[in-house]
């Protein structure tokens, strides 16, 4: 083919601004790319278009990766597929009414989005958190994180290959789900973190199943580990693949797990002590060497850590009221609406308007989510709306570590560094 | 209003001052976090003071604010985490309504090219130096930037072609 220029060789039918600057980036990158008609494919340059709805790209991700060969060259990501402007949903909501929303961002750690904006909602609005209720907190936190990581575990060992472990991390996540049913009443999105608290306090059922799961997940994980850690295919899909330095790590923003399996112990839960993880005894899984196989460690020890938190957090929870008990500033319990005006009344006035924090003022802060940190800002301007909303998120940083990181990878392999950043595009795309 | 700073976050501030004294427009605190403003020019100097001399290695995130009927409508914000000393700074710039431009950051933090570009695709505001300003979420020939306040929440009707439901004849 005569015409070496990528943009005049394609002809995108839809959004042709979009697609053609798309290939335009990755031409200003490097040479031109050919694509001659008769010679063997895998000794040419092309362009190939992973997605947005490839199964393993984990919601609607999709990847340009200019190949030399099996090599990619550069790889450049379009995340635009499912924007749901939820910020722009924020600004016209009061705080508690957006806080279901939070549910549906990181679908797969639902409780700890909701903890990370009614705990931004708290600051900005200075808000007294009982002591019981951080403990809960603190308790759906860590189990969602598990969850978290049980989704990824499940769907890392299946894009390396092995179909039948997916189930298993999801029966661990099916007892999860049963116990955020007990917590509060839903299995997926559960909604529970009230500004001021949680909702309901955890029934005696739901402790002895966090008591149950926390006995009996560990055995699970010394399971996963004897299978997986000495696996010759597991390893050898997963080590020295798509290594992040420790340098380039903190450049270009990674966040989470994926930046401590390149040897940095960032973590908001040790940086900034929320809720009460400062009382709290635990260690930050750390890795040197930043490849994929780092990234497992560290979250596998990760569930660990939180099995113990949980501990810890069942022994040291002390007993009182789970909710603000200030009708200007937490909904009233439903007892109170139910059998008194004056409960009936502030329980409209709190859907109504809401919470309504000092005119100007503005916060940020941030939890840490199981993907990294999960970061809210809100300004605001004396009304029950935040005037501006914005949302740090973690898989939006990490997907722009995945452009780095698989320049010079092979194709094969990028599933499997997909599944190892471990983004959720519910999330990125917000 | 009087300011409550850590010992570390005083040394942080003094040593931004003593160095770009003339360029810090106003240092605020609100809900315990800290905010420093300074000139719009200033910003890719007092951002390399911080990272280089003052340790704040970590790009966080970039976002924007619409301030929409004040002066200078758009408010850049950079968040900037010091990893040794355990802090966390905000750095604002402001820009004017017609026509917003600032200097990208992004020579000195990779992570920039991102933030930038949904900065850039929310509001409008373009990076100068940013080497590949493209829209982020929204396609390319998209007229609108959604986050500024004047954007309807329903959008704007008609304003982009939806892709034919017909199938491809060929």
């Amino acid at each position: 083919m005569s015409d070496k220029e990528l943009t005049k060789q394609v002809t995108p039918k839809f959004f042709r601004e979009h697609q053609e600057s798309l290939y335009q980036s990755l031409e200003d990158k490097h040479t031109t790319v050919e694509m001659l008609e008769d010679a063997d494919p895998l000794s040419t340059k092309m362009v190939l278009n992973m997605g947005p709805q490839h199964p393993a790209t984990h919601g609607v991700l999709r990847l340009i990766l200019q190949l030399n060969g099996e090599i990619i060259e550069k790889a450049k990501l379009d995340i635009g597929y499912l924007h749901r402007g939820v910020e722009k949903i924020a600004e016209n909501k009061t705080y508690q009414e957006f806080m279901p929303y939070t549910d549906r961002m990181d679908y797969l750690a639902p409780y700890s989005n909701n903890v990370a904006l009614c705990t931004a909602v708290e600051k900005i609005a200075d808000v007294e958190v009982p002591e019981r209720a951080h403990y809960i907190r603190m308790i759906g936190c860590e189990l969602a994180r598990i969850s978290s990581h049980l989704l990824w575990l499940g769907t890392l060992v299946m894009d390396a290959g092995a179909v039948s472990f997916f189930i298993w991390t999801f029966r661990e996540r099916e007892k999860l789900y049963d116990i955020f049913d007990q917590i509060g009443g839903h299995r997926f999105t559960i909604s529970h973190a009230r500004i001021g608290g949680v909702a309901n306090d955890l029934t005696p059922d739901a402790v002895s199943m966090i008591k149950d799961f926390v006995d009996r997940f560990p055995d699970e994980l010394r399971d996963w580990h004897g299978l997986l850690d000495r696996n010759r295919i597991f390893i050898d899909r997963n080590a020295e693949v798509g290594v992040l330095k420790t340098e380039d790590a903190l450049a270009s923003g990674a966040t989470g797990p994926t930046l401590r399996a390149s040897g940095y112990a960032y973590d908001i839960r040790d940086f900034e002590p929320y809720a009460r993880y400062d009382n709290i005894d635990f260690e930050i899984p750390t890795r040197l060497e930043g490849d994929n196989l780092a990234r497992y460690y560290v979250r596998m020890e990760e569930m660990q850590e939180s099995i113990r938190i949980i501990r810890q957090c069942l022994d040291k929870m002390p007993k009182g009221p789970v909710r603000a008990d200030n009708a200007k500033q937490a909904y009233p319990s439903k007892d109170e609406v139910y059998y008194s005006m004056e409960g009936m009344i502030h329980d409209f006035m709190m859907t109504d308007t809401g919470i309504c924090p000092p005119d100007g003022t503005e916060c940020y802060h941030a939890v840490e989510g199981p993907k990294g940190e999960l970061g809210y800002y809100i300004q605001s301007d004396g009304t029950g709306h935040p005037w501006r909303l914005k949302i740090n998120s973690p898989s939006f940083a990490n997907l722009q570590v995945l452009e780095d990181l698989l320049d010079g990878e092979m194709v094969a392999d990028t599933v499997v560094i997909i599944g190892g950043v471990d983004p959720v595009m519910g999330e990125a795309d917000k | 209003m009087e300011l409550q700073l850590s010992d570390t976050m005083r040394t942080a501030l003094d040593g931004l001052s003593d160095a770009h004294g003339d360029q810090v427009v106003e240092i605020r605190q609100s809900s315990s976090d800290t905010f420093v403003r300074v000139k719009r020019g200033a910003i890719v100097e007092v951002c390399r003071t911080l990272k280089e001399e003052l340790g704040f290695i970590y790009l966080s995130d970039i976002f924007a604010v619409d301030r929409f009927t004040s002066e200078e409508r758009f408010e850049v914000v950079y968040n900037l985490v010091s990893l040794k000393d355990r802090l966390r700074l905000f750095v604002k710039i402001r820009l004017e309504e017609e026509n917003p431009e600032a200097d990208s950051v992004y020579e000195l933090w990779p992570s920039a090219d991102w933030f930038e570009r949904e900065v850039y695709d929310m509001f409008g505001v373009r990076f100068r130096g940013h080497p590949d300003l493209r829209r982020i979420y929204m396609p390319e020939d998209y007229d609108y930037f959604p986050m500024r306040k004047e954007f309807p929440l329903l959008g704007i009707p008609g304003s982009i072609e939806l892709p034919s439901t017909t199938p491809d004849t060929e």
